[in-house]
């Protein structure tokens, strides 16, 4: 909502400065956005050209002598055509910034020639798109008199950022009700004129078509002013349309455009003689067109709202006239309206037609519907001023006033939502200034609500209106007590698992990024989505079309941007959510990293001692153990089966369970398959880890650990290496011979694996490494031996494999 | 006896000459072995008289003394000569750089971190972190929140829906973290101190908009919380946040569906720099919203609004995280690009705490 100074002070009488309305603008919630404030245009003066020479080197500029006023002279150099001694007009010393140049102008040497400044055109200070010369002025125009101030265009604009709830400041007369509310002057009252009919009533008729849902037209009222004429708007019209971005077109049509802005009710004329007979206020037809004002045509549908005639629609109601029907400068005899309309449906139309107009922007946040009648007679007796003409009597349809919305408010309210003691005075008079009555002598007063106020309607409503202008930075913080007991802990499981497990991951020196929680239908489907109930109907692209089941799409493409650049070692992981349907339940907390070509733990690439190698499942299964147990999950709890889903490699993944039955997780490198579909290249491996599938623990009633009981005894270590079949495990050999003395086996660890011809095409080599302590005495000779022979038959049993000699 | 000191002197000469611990072995076994000089000689002090014994003793083993001595002394000068050779030999260049640890080579995401400082600072006032879901329904979104069914919002143009069920019901992606106050008032009864960080989604995309970003929500209800203990709380946090000491903050009325009354919120700051600087300078920056929770939304929730009240507030992260921070384009949070991350990202182990001021 734009406005300037002298407007507002045609309605707010006030010698606050600008600053001072401002301020108090952005203090009662008018928030400020922009003054473009005409100080900065000072530097342009007015100056006499006293001589005009061809430039000795140029033969289209000439050097002036200027008088710049206060008897200041000065030399520069000009180009323009017409250009020559005598003439008054716009001069800019070095330092100004020229608008139309979008450049601040310096001391100049054109060919040779010092130039102090410039002489200015039109389109230079961006008042037209004159450029061809300088501006000419009047003989008697006033020598270093800031041109601004002399063309009374110096007048600040001012941009409010309007709230959707603030209706009623869509106009000039509202902001300055608003603020003399607020202290900043006095409002003048305008009296409504009651025009009196002098013209016959015309025959044309005007309905509401009655629809099955709700009204569209909640009342129309018009006339018909008779030989008029129309023009160019009067100056001071035109300055104020132009001063806040508008075109003057017509009489007509400034005024119109005058008064919307002005008093916030958009009207709107007719050319009656351009009508066909009788007008319709009725829902469209379904592909019925309409050329509007703005030159476009639009196809309507019915379910906008549209004024017609007996052949066209001439108007989409509240939003824009029709071309056809709009007034020029022949226009005679005219239609004026004025109408209330259903402002969901004109936020509606207007959406989905794409039609902004300063109409719509009234009627879909709701006028003041006591205004409609008011506004016609106000538009009335400017046109009649402006244009001539002889009106009609007014004539009303569908319109019944609205009802007086009244809330009960305790003065007690204010105190127990804000902590302010405003006195009882004080709030009536805040309310009474913006319209409120109050009836009541009590603790609680009966407050009617003014017409045009559609956004209040309870007590909390109210509290906002006295405070926003009692002053909320009146209101001191008051500390937030301590004493607030929360019984569980501030985080849950889930988000400490969350957070360690990032924390753990970055340790791994791996990085953790942020991707979309959207990526493609076809990326979806190869990570086990694409679920209708997860596809977006208006994603952004189609590369954001459905809900993601799997981070890991997105980091690999994520690392596949990265090697685009040349970045080919990668180690990503990213804790997120991923989606198995659309239910809040089935939204899932994972943690899943990538690793690309050599970036291992250790870090990635060639060094002198040691170049790192390849990633491979056993970095993911590394990374995947690691999640696990930053959510409280021993190694050793876990079991490891190769069922790993579609997208893993079939020979070289692991899923990972908890108790036979929970699947925490997945790692391994990718099938060679989807790798091509994504166009992916390189070694890559990752690891997803359901973070939300690990079981809680539970609370133990101490935290004291088990008492730690530390042998005297001599550890003892032994070797073991065994040719098995390829198929056996390394996990049930591991088992198998843990088995053999849960009480003094302590670690068996695999400490040599590898596969020989000479042990057959299906066999490998394990070897392990038993760590046995002792717990009650020393083991004799003979106690290792049984011990040693009962881990090689365990293993034998299991393994069907022999111990190599 | 003669005899035995041409010996001894020829021992000596031996030690003195010996080059290696194994010549030195030699010289030690030929006197001392079990056929050696010296021990023979020992050997016949038995067979000797008393007075002859008595003579011979002493010389013999004072020479024992002596060549011992000597072979310790030379064995501990010929290893002193080996490690200095060694030492010589395992001359390396230290300054070959060794492998940087994981740890150091690892990033949070600035997003991941900025949670982590917001969790800090809140949880010391003792809120709770609460969480709901990305894929919202239009009740919790909207409804529930106060918007009126045909505000813009709404819009396919503004949010992201799904396609519609079998009862014509769109889901869509929450716009904001609000949705998750409603959730919490449904599930829990008041008192409530929550704040709720998490993902939200809007169709929009420049420097400073993403269709998918952060944002952090507080709520607390209970039967007397005002706009002031709102005020000093937001005070508190973003003077602890952004670091400074103290902070200037502006509160306009302003207006969303679901508070009444309602603010935004403004904070000091220099931007007369390329670096913004808070705590000081001339400028307003908004920064967050927020208000009273409207009537309306406590009555959505089940709860008397006569009888409980609170405010709520809601802040981008990713806002917050740019002007603390210093990242210039929004959009570059979700590029993953590994140079962004290892300048903007977190060391793993800088975990923000206030007992080390965040990030001090």
């Amino acid at each position: 909502m734009k406005f300037t100074l002298s407007w507002l002070k045609e309605h707010l009488e006030t010698e606050k400065s600008l600053e001072d309305i401002t301020d108090k603008l952005t203090s009662i919630g008018l928030e400020v956005q922009n003054v473009n404030s005409s100080s900065l245009l000072n530097s342009f003066v007015i100056a006499k050209i006293l001589t005009a020479e061809r430039h000795p080197n140029a033969d289209k500029l000439q050097v002036l002598n200027v008088d710049i006023g206060k008897k200041k002279f000065v030399q520069l150099v000009c180009g323009a055509s017409n250009v020559r001694a005598g003439l008054i007009s716009v001069f800019a010393p070095p330092g100004t910034y020229i608008p139309g140049l979008k450049k601040i102008l310096t001391v100049g040497k054109i060919r040779g020639i010092k130039s102090f400044g410039m002489m200015c055109s039109e389109h230079e200070l961006l008042l037209s798109n004159e450029h061809n010369g300088i501006i000419e002025l009047s003989a008697n125009a006033p020598l270093g008199v800031p041109f601004f101030v002399y063309a009374g265009l110096d007048d600040p604009v001012i941009d409010i950022n309007l709230t959707p709830n603030r209706s009623d400041c869509a106009s000039v007369y509202g902001i300055a009700r608003d603020l003399s509310t607020a202290g900043i002057g006095a409002l003048r009252k305008t009296i409504t004129p009651i025009i009196s009919g002098k013209a016959e009533k015309t025959s044309m008729k005007i309905k509401i078509e009655s629809n099955d849902e709700e009204p569209l037209c909640l009342g129309f009222a018009w006339r018909v002013i008779k030989d008029i004429k129309n023009g160019p708007s009067p100056e001071w019209i035109q300055h104020r349309l132009t001063s806040i971005g508008l075109h003057p077109i017509n009489s007509l049509i400034d005024i119109i455009n005058y008064l919307t802005f002005d008093r916030g009710y958009p009207l709107y004329t007719f050319d009656a003689d351009k009508i066909n007979n009788n007008l319709t206020i009725r829902l469209g037809r379904k592909g019925e067109k309409v050329l509007a004002l703005n030159d476009k045509e639009y196809i309507l549908s019915s379910k906008n709202c549209v004024i017609a005639d007996d052949n066209n629609v001439v108007s989409i109601a509240g939003i824009i006239g029709g071309k056809k029907t709009a007034c020029d400068e022949k226009t005679r005899n005219i239609i004026i309206k004025s109408a209330l309309w259903n402002s969901d449906n004109i936020a509606q139309t207007g959406r989905e037609l794409g039609i902004i107009s300063d109409a719509r922007y009234r009627f879909e946040r709701g006028v003041d519907p006591n205004f409609m009648l008011p506004g016609l007679e106000l538009t009335t007796k400017m046109i009649l001023d402006i244009c001539g003409g002889k009106p009609t009597e007014i004539e009303v349809i569908g319109f019944t006033p609205p009802i007086i919305r009244k809330v009960q408010f305790p003065f007690s309210e204010i105190r127990r939502l804000t902590s302010l003691d405003v006195p009882r005075g004080e709030t009536i008079t805040i309310l009474n200034n913006l319209g409120f009555k109050t009836i009541g002598e009590g603790q609680v007063l009966t407050v009617q609500v003014p017409s045009w106020r559609t956004d209040i309607n309870e007590k909390a409503d109210l509290v906002e209106e006295v405070i926003r202008i009692y002053g909320v930075d009146r209101i001191k913080p008051q500390p937030l007590l301590n004493d607030f007991i929360t019984q569980d802990k501030i985080l849950t499981p889930l988000q400490i698992r969350t957070r360690n497990t990032r924390r753990a991951l970055a340790c791994r020196g791996m990085l953790e990024i942020i991707t979309w929680s959207f990526i493609s239908e076809k990326n979806a489907c190869i990570f086990g989505g694409g679920k209708s109930e997860l596809k977006l109907s208006n994603p952004i692209s189609s590369d954001m079309s459905n809900m993601r089941p799997s981070l890991l799409p997105g980091l690999i493409k994520a690392a596949q941007q990265n090697v685009n650049l040349g970045f080919s070692d990668i180690a990503f992981f990213e804790v997120s959510d991923t989606y198995e349907g659309n239910m809040p339940e089935k939204q899932r907390r994972v943690a899943s990293g990538i690793r690309r070509n050599t970036a291992g733990l250790n870090g990635s690439g060639r060094f002198w001692n040691g170049n790192a190698t390849a990633v491979s499942v056993f970095d993911a299964k590394a990374d995947a153990i690691t999640a696990l147990e930053s959510c409280g999950i021993a190694a050793n709890e876990i079991q490891i089966e190769s069922s790993a889903p579609s997208w893993y490699h079939p020979s070289r993944s692991g899923a990972i369970i908890l108790k036979s039955k929970i699947i925490l997780g997945y790692f391994g490198e990718f099938h060679p398959n989807i790798l091509d579909t994504l166009n992916v290249h390189g070694p890559l491996c990752g690891f997803e880890i359901f973070i939300d599938a690990v079981p809680e623990t539970k609370k133990k009633d101490t935290k004291k650990r088990a008492p730690l009981v530390l042998s005297h005894f001599q550890k003892i270590i032994r070797d073991f290496s065994f040719v098995v079949d390829k198929n056996i495990t390394a996990a049930s050999i591991i088992h198998a011979a843990e088995k053999a003395d849960k009480k003094l086996i302590d670690l068996v660890q695999v400490f040599d694996f590898f596969e020989e011809k000479r042990f057959g095409v299906d066999k490998k080599s394990i070897a392990i490494e038993v760590s046995i302590q002792p717990v009650e005495r020393t083991l004799t000779d003979e106690d290792l031996e049984i011990l040693s022979t009962k881990i090689v038959n365990n293993v034998i049993k299991i393994s069907k494999g022999y111990l190599r000699k | 006896m003669k005899n035995i000191e041409i010996l001894a002197q020829e021992i000596r000469d031996a030690i003195n000459a010996a080059d290696s611990i194994q010549a030195l072995d030699t010289i030690r076994v030929f006197a001392f072995g079990k056929k050696g000089i010296i021990s023979e000689q020992l050997k016949s002090l038995s067979s000797m008289s008393s007075d002859m014994r008595k003579i011979a003793g002493p010389v013999l083993n004072s020479l024992k003394k002596q060549i011992n001595g000597l072979l310790t002394e030379r064995r501990k000068q010929l290893r002193k000569e080996i490690f200095s050779a060694e030492i010589a030999h395992a001359k390396i260049d230290v300054t070959l750089p060794v492998r940087q640890t994981p740890a150091e080579r690892g990033r949070i995401h600035p997003i991941s971190q900025v949670i982590d400082e917001i969790i800090a600072i809140f949880s010391d006032m003792r809120f709770t972190i609460a969480m709901g879901p990305d894929i919202e329904t239009d009740y919790y979104n909207f409804t529930a929140l106060n918007f009126p069914q045909r505000h813009p919002a709404r819009e396919m143009h503004d949010t992201f829906f799904f396609n519609p069920d079998e009862k014509g019901a769109c889901k869509l992606l929450r716009t904001h973290t609000s949705a998750a106050q409603i959730r919490t008032m449904r599930k829990q009864k008041p008192p409530i101190r929550i704040v709720i960080p998490g993902k939200t989604y809007r169709i929009d995309s420049d420097t400073t908009h993403s269709p998918m970003f952060h944002q952090v929500e507080g709520l607390v209800i209970d039967k007397t919380v005002t706009i002031a203990n709102m005020m000093w709380v937001l005070e508190h946090f973003c003077k602890t946040f952004f670091e400074v000491p103290s902070v200037k903050m502006r509160f306009r009325p302003s207006f969303f569906p679901f508070t009444e009354p309602s603010m935004e919120v403004d904070i000091q700051c220099d931007r007369s720099k390329a670096d913004i600087k808070f705590g000081k300078g001339k400028d307003w920056l908004e920064i967050l919203g927020c208000g009273m929770v409207h009537p309306k939304v406590l009555r959505n929730c089940n709860l008397d609004s006569e009888e409980y009240q609170g405010f709520a507030w809601g802040m981008g992260i990713d806002r917050i995280a740019m002007l603390k921070y210093g990242m210039p384009d929004l959009r570059a949070f979700f590029d993953a690009d590994i140079r962004w991350l290892e300048h903007y990202g977190f060391r793993p182990l800088d975990i923000p705490t206030l007992f080390d001021g965040l990030t001090s």
